[in-house]
C-alpha cells in the first residue's frame, strides 16, 4: 500500500509542476460534448435520450488523450527502468501511477458530468446515476487503459494505435455505464448496472496493474 | 558475487554475443569493452535484469537473479544512459524520489551533505530543467552516495563530466570497491580506477 | 535448464529449423482436406438443403456466415493459447504461429461480417442490424486488427511477439464480458425481433452444411496458417545456414 502511495505521491507533483496537462483533457471533454447537440440538433427530448451515451463517449476519449503520456515521460527520462529495478514490487509502483492517472484525468470529469448533464436535460436523478456509473467507471478505463499504454509505449503512431487496441476493450464499461442512467430514466433503477460496473471495477483492479507491468517489462527491454 | 553463464542476447535478427559467461567477486571490477553498436549496453541491462537473455542466466551469490528477486534488486543500482531526473523537480527532490521508490529513507540533512558532495551546492533547490547535462550527471552521482548497494553497473559514467566530476567518480567507485563493494561499467575513456578484468565485445 | 536429450521426440518440432520443412508437407494435405470439404459443405448447403419456407433461397448464405463465425471465435482462441505459450515458455515457434493465425481469423471475422451483412439486406432491407451476435463479430474485428497493428508497429520481433501475446491474452478474457455485456445492451434496445440468432429451426441437412463447411474452413485455416509459418520462419531465421540453404536450392 505504502509503495502505491509512494508512486501516486510522485506523479501528483510531477503533475502539479507541469500543470496544463489535466486541464487539456478537461476542455477536450466539454467541447467533445458540445459537439453532439451541434452535429446532431438541440432539440430537448432527443438530447435526454443521447445525453448518457454522448458524455459516456467524451468520457471515453478524454481518458484515452491522456493515456499516452502515462509512461512516456517517465520511459524517455529513464525512471521508468528504475522503477522496474526497485526493491519495491513494479505492479504496485505501476498500480500508483494509474491512480494518479485517475485522480488527474477520470476524476474531474466524473465532477464537471453532472453540469454538462443539465445541458442535455438530464434530472438530478439522472445525474446522481451518472455520477455514481462515472465514479466506477473512470478508474477501469484508466486501468484498460494503462495496458494499452504500456505497450504501445514508444511506438510510432503510439496514440492512434493505442485508442484502437483499447476502445474495443472499453465497450462494456460504455455499456453498462450509459445503460444504468438509461434505466434510471425509465424508472427501473439502476442498480443492475452499477454492481456489474462495480464487478468490472474489481477485476480490472486486480488484473490490470499485473498485466500492465507485463507489457511494460516488454517495452522496457 | 555476481556471475553470468553462457548468455546470449540478440538484437534484432543480429545476434550481439552468445556463449558469454563471466563472475565477479567482491572488491573488484569489470570493465566491458567494445565499439559502439556492439552489445555493451545490452549486456549490462541483461545482467541486471531489464533484458531477459535468449539463453543462459544470470546470478547473484549463485541464486538465479529472476528468483532472488528482490534482494538482488536491492543489492543492484544500475545508471545508465538516461539521467533518470525529472525535469520539472529539483535535485533535492529528485533524490527524495529516487529513494522514496527504492524504499529508502532519506533525511534532509542526507540528501543535502551528498549534493554538497559532488558539487551542487547552492543549485539543490533550482528546477533541475535549469541546471546544464553536466550538472545533472551529478544528480546521479548523488545517487551513488545515498543509495547503498553492493553491485554498481554503470553505463558511460563519465560521459558527460568534467574533470573535476571524474575524478570525484572515480574516488567513489574505488571507495566502493575498497569497501567490498563490485562494480560494472562501460567508458569509452579511461576510467581512473585501479586495473580490474575486462570483457570485450566483437562487433 | 531443461536437457534437451531427454526431452520428447516431439520437442524436437519446437525448434523453427525442423518445424519448416513438417509444415511443408503438412500443408498441401490440409489444402487438399480444405476443398474436399468446401465442395462437400456447398453441395449439401446449396443443392441438397431444402428451401427455407420464411426466408426462401437467400438464407443459404448461412451456410458460409455460421462457420465463419466460428471459425473466427475458434482461430482468435488459438492465437491467444499460442501467443500465451510463446510468452511463457520463451518458444520462438509458438508465437510465429500466433502471428500466421491472425490474419486468417482477422479475414473470418470480415467475411462473418459480410455475409451477415448480404444475409440481412433482403430480410431487413438494411445493410447492417446491430444485433448482438454481428455486433459482437464487429468487435472481435477490431481486436483482430489491434493485434495485427501492435505487431506491425512494432520493428523488433521479440518485443512485437511478445506484446501481441499480452494483447491477445487481455483480448482473449474480455471476448466472453464483451459479449456478455453486448447480448444485454441488445435485448434491452432492440427487443426479440431483429436477430440473426433466432434462425428457424434447422432442418438436419441444414446442420451437416453448416458442420462440413466449419471443417472445410478450419483445415483451410490450417492449410494458410502453415504457409504462412513458413514464411515467417524463413524471414526470421534468414541469417541462419539452414534458412541460405533452403533458398539457394529452390
Amino acid at each position: 500500500m505504502n509503495t502505491i502511495l509512494v508512486a501516486l505521491r510522485r506523479d501528483l507533483l510531477l503533475a502539479a509542476r507541469r500543470r496544463s496537462e489535466v486541464v487539456t483533457a478537461l476542455f477536450f471533454f466539454v467541447v467533445v460534448v458540445s459537439l453532439f447537440p451541434l452535429g446532431i440538433g438541440p432539440e430537448p427530448a432527443m438530447l435526454r435520450r443521447i445525453g448518457p451515451g454522448v458524455l459516456w463517449v467524451a468520457a471515453l476519449l478524454a481518458t484515452l488523450l491522456g493515456l499516452p503520456r502515462l509512461f512516456a515521460s517517465d520511459h524517455a527520462d529513464g525512471t521508468l527502468e528504475q522503477m522496474a529495478l526497485s526493491p519495491r514490487p513494479f505492479a504496485l509502483l505501476v498500480a500508483g501511477k494509474i491512480a494518479a492517472h485517475w485522480l488527474l484525468c477520470g476524476l474531474p470529469l466524473v465532477l464537471l458530468a453532472p453540469l454538462l448533464g443539465l445541458q442535455f436535460n438530464l434530472n438530478p436523478g439522472e445525474l446522481q446515476v451518472l455520477m455514481l456509473a462515472l465514479l466506477l467507471g473512470t478508474p477501469v478505463l484508466s486501468l484498460i487503459g494503462a495496458i494499452g499504454a504500456a505497450l504501445t509505449l514508444g511506438v510510432r503512431g503510439g496514440g492512434t494505435l493505442l485508442a484502437l487496441l483499447v476502445l474495443p476493450l472499453y465497450v462494456p464499461t460504455l455499456i453498462f455505464g450509459a445503460g444504468a442512467v438509461e434505466a434510471q430514466s425509465a424508472g427501473l433503477g439502476s442498480s443492475a448496472q452499477l454492481s456489474i460496473l462495480g464487478a468490472l471495477l474489481a477485476l480490472a483492479v486486480f488484473f490490470a496493474p499485473w498485466a500492465t507491468t507485463a507489457a511494460l517489462r516488454i517495452s522496457i527491454e | 558475487m555476481l556471475s553470468a553463464h553462457h548468455l546470449r542476447c540478440s538484437r534484432g535478427d543480429r545476434t550481439l554475443f552468445a556463449d558469454l559467461s563471466l563472475s565477479l567477486a567482491p572488491g573488484r571490477w569489470l570493465q566491458v569493452g567494445g565499439i559502439n553498436g556492439a552489445g555493451k549496453t545490452t549486456l549490462l541491462r541483461t545482467l541486471v535484469g531489464l533484458n531477459p537473455p535468449d539463453d543462459g542466466e544470470v546470478r547473484w551469490n549463485d541464486t538465479p537473479i529472476r528468483a532472488a528477486g528482490e534482494d538482488f534488486r536491492r543489492a543492484c543500482l544500475y545508471l545508465g544512459h538516461h539521467a533518470a531526473v525529472k525535469d520539472e523537480l529539483t535535485p533535492f527532490e529528485n533524490l527524495r524520489q529516487a529513494c522514496a521508490i527504492d524504499g529508502i529513507a532519506l533525511g534532509e540533512a542526507q540528501a543535502g551533505d551528498a549534493l554538497r558532495r559532488i558539487g551542487l551546492r547552492g543549485r539543490g533547490h533550482l528546477p533541475t530543467r535549469v541546471l546544464s547535462a553536466g550538472q545533472k550527471r551529478r544528480v546521479l552521482l548523488a545517487r551513488l552516495l545515498v543509495r547503498p548497494a553492493t553491485l554498481w553497473v554503470l553505463d558511460e559514467p563519465f560521459a558527460a563530466l568534467d574533470t573535476d566530476a571524474v575524478e570525484l567518480m572515480g574516488e567513489l567507485i574505488g571507495a566502493h570497491l575498497a569497501q567490498g563493494g563490485l562494480a560494472i561499467l562501460t567508458s569509452h575513456q579511461p576510467a581512473p580506477l585501479p586495473p580490474g578484468e575486462t570483457v570485450s565485445l566483437a562487433a | 535448464m531443461m536437457d534437451k536429450q531427454s526431452a520428447s521426440p516431439w520437442m524436437r518440432y519446437a525448434s523453427p529449423a525442423t518445424f519448416y520443412p513438417l509444415a511443408g508437407t503438412l500443408q498441401p494435405w490440409f489444402a487438399g482436406l480444405a476443398a474436399l470439404l468446401t465442395l462437400a459443405g456447398l453441395w449439401i448447403g446449396f443443392f441438397v438443403a431444402p428451401t427455407d419456407a420464411t426466408q426462401g433461397e437467400g438464407y443459404r448464405i448461412i451456410f458460409v456466415h455460421v462457420p465463419a463465425s466460428w471459425m473466427s471465435m475458434v482461430i482468435y482462441c488459438a492465437m491467444a493459447f499460442w501467443a500465451g505459450i510463446g510468452l511463457a515458455f520463451n518458444t520462438r515457434l509458438s508465437s510465429m504461429m500466433a502471428s500466421a493465425l491472425a490474419p486468417t481469423g482477422a479475414m473470418f471475422a470480415l467475411l462473418s461480417l459480410v455475409t451477415g451483412s448480404l444475409w440481412g439486406k433482403p430480410m431487413w432491407g438494411t445493410w447492417w442490424v446491430w444485433d448482438a451476435r454481428l455486433t459482437s463479430e464487429l468487435i472481435l474485428f477490431f481486436l483482430y486488427l489491434g493485434f495485427l497493428a501492435l505487431q506491425a508497429a512494432i520493428e523488433d520481433p521479440k518485443r512485437a511477439d511478445r506484446a501481441g501475446a499480452v494483447l491477445a491474452l487481455v483480448g482473449v478474457v474480455n471476448v466472453p464480458i464483451i459479449y456478455f455485456s453486448v447480448k444485454w445492451w441488445n435485448t434491452l434496445h432492440q427487443g426479440a425481433t431483429i436477430s440473426m440468432t433466432k434462425s428457424p429451426s434447422m432442418a438436419m441437412t441444414m446442420l451437416w452444411g453448416m458442420l462440413l463447411m466449419a471443417l472445410a474452413f478450419w483445415m483451410y485455416s490450417i492449410a494458410v496458417a502453415l504457409a504462412r509459418v513458413r514464411n515467417i520462419i524463413l524471414e526470421r531465421e534468414r541469417h541462419a545456414d539452414w534458412v541460405r540453404q533452403t533458398l539457394e536450392n529452390a
